[in-house]
């Protein structure tokens, strides 16, 4: 029993170093890859190529002056910053972060949370982030924050459904909701997002949604909500929701790339036979692919238009809906059928 | 130790009677709504207690049933409340207590 | 180890429930029913239903709470005033009602004390496996009734909240023709 906890507590320890770093280091790739994009230099004055930018600006967020509204709703308001954490860090536990390994002899595997309901834990965690942006909003006492968190509520609801339909078309050949399991049947079959292209495309645009990233960042949109549901956060509290928007990133493109792109495995390498160096090449790949969706991230960010909000809704029910549904339906015909 | 089924019975009924008095009480319509919640899941906990106890699956099937058709009735119940607030611009359930407008 | 699980668990379910029915901003209610149907998922899982337990946090407090919470900030539904003035022996006479419920429920409970296997659930119990089956197999006909019935609802709140459209009564009684004036 205690060798299970330890090793729990060390996989744990692991993932959340990990994703720990995540926001200082997407700071700089967000303001130096949109500055390349956008034919500018971007930060250049702190360190070289400006890498200690990230650590600037936690300095600067440390030291903020923190101005709360006096007529907010003081509790809730406090508490939608922690809340915006909350589904940011706990859905990385049921994601596994590299092959199975053996400990004292014991096989493990490298998911913290070793529950048969794998992916569905992660999509009941990732729809709690909902109440941040909806108790932010409600609790600035301000116009403009709850207009951004009434469409923040209906956009991240309408595209949590897409998602949800599209990762069910992605079980339906494993025969099981660990996400363990989806890795290893994508090590003997082909990646994911090769047969079920479709439903890859749906999870893509529902990621973006589902992270208020551009182009659908009505509910923070700069230049027209001032900064939307966050508009009354100053200082660590921003910076927590800041945090959590990256972190949630990092744990979504995780997801996708466990479901579609095979995961931490690459097709060729035999990771039983190398042990720790396999553990270690997996978590590489893993982190390798989700570097890549990250940087896809801002690449997207900085190329189309904002949706506006009756366009948003449109796409999201009458067209990403029905297309996740037929392909549902198609991957379980292919699967009855023995192709899958 | 092992934590006899009776005591989740017995927390259920306490859940379901608090749910009760909410739901009698109140005034303000949604604060009845959120009470209804809490006495369906109260049944909810009986009902997995029993699965539990007999080692049945048939009282997980019913409680997916009961989370289906409480959603359906919160969503329909909540668009009456909305038709009834642009009537009645009110909804204080003392308020709107006569049949016909 | 359960057995602190459940005690930490049924506290939290039966406090915030209490938050729920008596506090009277209806905003602070909605959240701690959220806690309150965090506690009572947790309490599934424990009970040998993750799935079920999974399936409470997804629907309830994932899709029926933010509704729940829309409405309220799209009604703009403000704290509800003291509802004891004047109903005195309104509130009393539900709550001596909820006592006498519960301690009826209680007193039959213990007396017929239920100790289940020792060893948690069984494997079975847990599986998704056992449950899909039975779901599929036996309650087919009610598991396709439930989706009709999920259409008929979403029809249902899509006809009662919209707006009227022009030419369309609310109260779906017939005009009296117009009389033509005669030349």
């Amino acid at each position: 029993m205690n060798v299970d906890v330890l090793v729990t507590v060390v996989k744990a320890v692991v993932v959340l170093v990990l994703l720990l770093q995540v926001a200082p280091l997407m700071i700089w790739v967000e303001r130096r890859g949109s500055a390349f994009m956008q034919d500018r230099p971007g930060p250049n004055r702190l360190g070289p190529w400006g890498l200690f930018q990230g650590l600037a600006d936690a300095v600067k967020f440390l030291f903020k002056e923190d101005v709360t509204p006096s007529a907010a709703d003081k509790p809730l308001y406090l508490m939608a910053p922690v809340l915006a954490l909350l589904p940011a860090f706990t859905t990385s536990v049921v994601i596994p972060w590299g092959p199975d390994f053996k400990w004292d002899g014991q096989p493990y595997r490298f998911v913290i949370a070793n529950a048969d309901t794998g992916v569905l834990l992660f999509l009941a965690l990732a729809s709690l982030g909902v109440y941040s942006l909806v108790l932010a909003g409600y609790a600035s006492n301000n116009k403009f924050s709850l207009i951004g968190s009434i469409r923040a509520s209906a956009q991240l609801i309408s595209y949590e459904l897409a998602m949800t339909i599209s990762v069910l078309a992605v079980v339906i050949p494993v025969n099981s909701f660990h996400l363990g399991d989806v890795v290893e049947y994508q090590r003997s079959h082909l990646w994911n997002f090769l047969p079920q292209l479709p439903g890859f495309l749906v999870f893509a645009v529902a990621a973006f949604a589902e992270t208020n990233r551009l182009p659908f960042d009505l509910p923070e949109a700069e230049s027209e909500l001032i900064a939307g549901f966050h508009t009354e956060y100053s200082a660590m509290r921003f910076a927590a929701f800041f945090m959590a928007e990256y972190t949630s990133m990092a744990a979504l493109s995780a997801l996708g790339v466990t479901l579609y792109f095979g995961g931490w495995s690459l097709p060729w390498i035999n990771y039983e036979g190398l042990g720790w160096r396999g553990v270690l090449i997996g978590l590489g790949t893993l982190l390798a692919k989700v570097a890549v969706c990250m940087f896809i991230f801002v690449w997207v960010r900085w190329t189309f238009p904002r949706f506006r909000y009756d366009q948003l809704m449109r796409l999201g029910w009458k067209f990403l809906l029905p297309v996740a549904i037929l392909n549902l339906i198609a991957v379980a015909a292919m699967t009855l059928a023995g192709w899958l | 130790m092992n934590v006899p089924v009776s005591w989740y019975l017995v927390l259920a009924a306490v859940l379901f009677a608090i749910g009760t008095v909410g739901a009698l009480t109140r005034r303000n319509g949604i604060s009845i709504f959120l009470s209804i919640e809490v006495m369906l899941n109260g049944a909810n906990l009986t009902l997995i207690a029993y699965a539990r106890q007999f080692e049945s699956h048939v009282g997980q099937v019913i409680v997916f049933f009961v989370m289906a058709v409480a959603a359906a009735e919160a969503a329909l119940g909540l668009a009456l409340f909305i038709a009834v607030f642009r009537q009645r611009h009110t909804i204080d359930l003392n308020r709107i207590n006569l049949l016909r407008y | 180890m359960e057995l602190l699980a459940f005690l930490i668990f049924a506290f939290l379910a039966v406090a915030s429930a209490l938050v729920v029915v008596a506090h009277k901003n209806p905003v602070y209610s909605t959240m701690a029913l959220v806690v309150t149907l965090f506690s009572v998922a947790v309490l599934f899982v424990l009970l040998g239903s993750p799935f079920i337990g999974v399936l409470q946090v997804l629907i309830y407090t994932g899709a029926i709470v933010v509704l729940f919470l829309f409405v309220i900030m799209l009604l703009n539904i403000g704290r509800e005033e003291s509802q004891l003035a004047g109903h005195k022996p309104q509130f009393f006479a539900s709550i001596l009602g909820a006592i006498v419920f519960g301690g009826l429920v209680i007193f039959t409970l213990l007396n017929v004390a239920t100790t289940p296997a020792p060893g948690g659930p069984s494997t079975e119990l847990v599986s998704l496996e056992g449950l899909a089956n039975t779901l599929f197999k036996e309650y087919l006909l009610p598991f396709e009734i439930i989706g009709l019935l999920l259409l008929v609802a979403v029809i249902g709140a899509t006809v009662a909240a919209r707006r009227t459209q022009p030419g369309e009564s609310t109260t779906g009684v017939a005009e009296p023709p117009k009389e033509e004036a005669q030349p």
